[in-house]
């Protein structure tokens, strides 16, 4: 039984990793349309990032003389750091045998990691543009981290664990309970969220105009496959905040631990979580401005009050 | 232990009046202020609405009512109609930049759970855990009050304190008889008119609403 068991796991392990690495570049796709059908456009299709993809490994890759092996393994390391955290959250079942090896810290530890890569690689092209865009995704890095790690910190008081899926099984699996302290922290995470994946209110992901751009900046000089991996890589991030996002405040639908019927079910509500989430972002995009880098500041440090005060709330009220 | 969905609603009401008066504390222009002063109100009625439902006290519901009426409806309104007549809405001014302020105001928040902590062991009823919350309210609010140029928004600061103190009573003692509420309702409206005319006469004589040249008053 034991055995049978394990081997299930590692099943649906594996099944979670393919998933993720194949439905990233659709969510992707997905926000994108939603937000050309908001703007009065017809959209490329959901399926665009996937050419897009396609496209990037078909060539050569250019790489700048002065480059050193950093800069050549970065996209390897950052796609792997986020196909790692997407490994990590609990993203269709809560029993996953990677889940086991790493808490909610050490997960904002691989995206630090992958952060940190970037930004090296950034800068050691010696572009301006490079250093430009690394400071300040460190800079904007630097304040959304406490602020998620603060939000992190209000689901684990709840739940009284730091591992991912023993929050999910305290959140999802007993009597429904509202608190509170988790409104405030959503409301932090969505800010983070967007700052993270380098959405509209902090970078504008879909522009080169110099003034503006973070994370493109950094990744200017990358083509080919290099590019291709980093993209992937950010669509697998942006999945992989939306999966924690619906691990902690939305988590009703996770398959149980030891459920391993209720899989299909697990999918398709994912699917539909997913779905709502990316047309929610869409329209967060659609209707907010880019802000001045000056500002990004004052929005994060708004997410860490939040993240704050749902933590001194979840001690004062204890919900 | 469970603890029944009315109170978790109404646990969820307070953390969200907590929210509005950060949201109040951060905010820039006087149009906002006004509009999130109205929500604060909204949410203030809602609460005591399921106060009165959950302690089954009728008075209450009188008393929500008045709220609605009063905090949501006419004071904005008279807010609004005074800053159209005044033509304020400009940007307020802070005396400290915003981040700061938050920052104060968490450790304010902090200050008002530990001052709240005793009252509420020795509170009872079923709301006790709010007046920690409460109390937060009241001193954000005074804390706008001391950060802000304007006399507007001042005044819309004590408006949301008078809020926190309507918050705590009906929290804390579920409520006080409908004669003093009636008439602290009242005391708020006749203060909102007198701060208006008020507003008129400081204009008249500076030439603007920044009371910093209230200072230059003194005789010397």
């Amino acid at each position: 039984m034991e055995n049978y068991n394990l081997f299930f796991a590692a099943l649906f392990q594996l099944a979670q990793l393919l998933l993720v690495v194949l439905a990233a570049p659709l969510l992707t796709g997905w926000v994108n349309q939603c937000q050309a059908w908001l703007q009065n456009r017809s959209g490329a299709g959901v399926l665009q990032p996937y050419r897009v993809l396609r496209k990037l490994f078909h060539k050569d890759a250019v790489i700048a003389h002065n480059a050193s092996w950093l800069f050549r393994v970065t996209p390897y390391i950052v796609f792997g750091c986020m196909w790692l955290a997407a490994a990590i959250i609990p993203i269709i079942a809560v029993d996953l045998p990677f889940s086991q090896a790493a808490d909610v810290i050490a997960l904002v530890g691989v995206f630090a990691l992958a952060r940190m890569f970037i930004a090296l690689a950034a800068m050691d092209i010696g572009t301006s543009f490079g250093s430009l865009g690394a400071r300040r995704e460190m800079l904007v890095s630097f304040l959304a981290e406490p602020a998620l790690l603060m939000v992190l910190f209000t689901a684990s008081m709840i739940s009284h664990s730091t591992q991912l899926p023993r929050i999910v099984e305290a959140l999802a699996h007993h009597q429904f309970v509202l608190y509170p302290s988790l409104a405030f922290a959503a409301l932090a995470f969505v800010i983070v969220l967007l700052a993270e994946n380098a959405r509209i209110p902090v970078d504008n992901p879909s522009t080169h105009l110099e003034l503006t751009m973070i994370h493109e900046a950094m990744i200017l000089e990358y083509s080919a496959r290099h590019l291709a991996l980093i993209e992937w890589a950010s669509s697998l991030k942006l999945f992989a905040y939306m999966s924690i996002g619906i691990a902690l405040f939305l988590p009703q639908g996770i398959a149980e631990m030891g459920h391993w019927a209720g899989l299909p079910l697990a999918i398709v509500i994912l699917l539909l979580k997913l779905m709502l989430a990316g047309a929610g972002l869409a329209l967060l995009e659609t209707v907010t401005a880019k802000m001045r880098i000056f500002r990004a500041p004052e929005f994060l440090g708004t997410a860490f009050l939040l993240a704050v005060l749902g933590l001194l709330i979840h001690f004062l009220l204890g919900a | 232990m469970q603890i029944p969905y009315t109170l978790q609603f109404i646990n969820l009401l307070a953390a969200m009046l907590l929210l509005v008066a950060f949201a109040m504390l951060s905010q820039r222009r006087i149009l906002s202020l006004i509009n999130l002063f109205a929500w604060q109100g909204a949410l203030l009625a809602l609460s005591t609405f399921i106060v009165a439902y959950s302690t089954n006290q009728h008075h209450l519901y009188y008393s929500a009512a008045l709220t609605l009426v009063l905090k949501v409806m006419l004071l904005p309104w008279l807010l609004h109609r005074l800053i159209r007549r005044l033509n304020v809405r400009w940007d307020v001014e802070t005396l400290i930049n915003i981040p700061t302020t938050m920052l104060v105001g968490i450790a304010l928040v902090i200050f008002a759970f530990n001052l709240a902590a005793p009252i509420t062991q020795l509170a009872e009823g079923i709301t006790r855990g709010l007046i920690g919350i409460a109390l937060a309210c009241v001193l954000l609010s005074l804390l706008m009050m001391l950060t802000r140029r304007k006399a507007v928004s001042q005044v819309v600061a004590f408006l949301s304190l008078e809020n926190g103190l309507f918050f705590a009573a009906t929290s804390a003692t579920q409520g006080m008889p409908l004669v003093v509420e009636l008439g602290i309702a009242l005391d708020v409206l006749v203060a909102t008119f007198i701060f208006g005319i008020f507003f008129f006469q400081i204009r008249e004589t500076f030439d603007s609403l920044d009371i910093t040249h209230m200072e230059k008053l003194k005789d010397d």
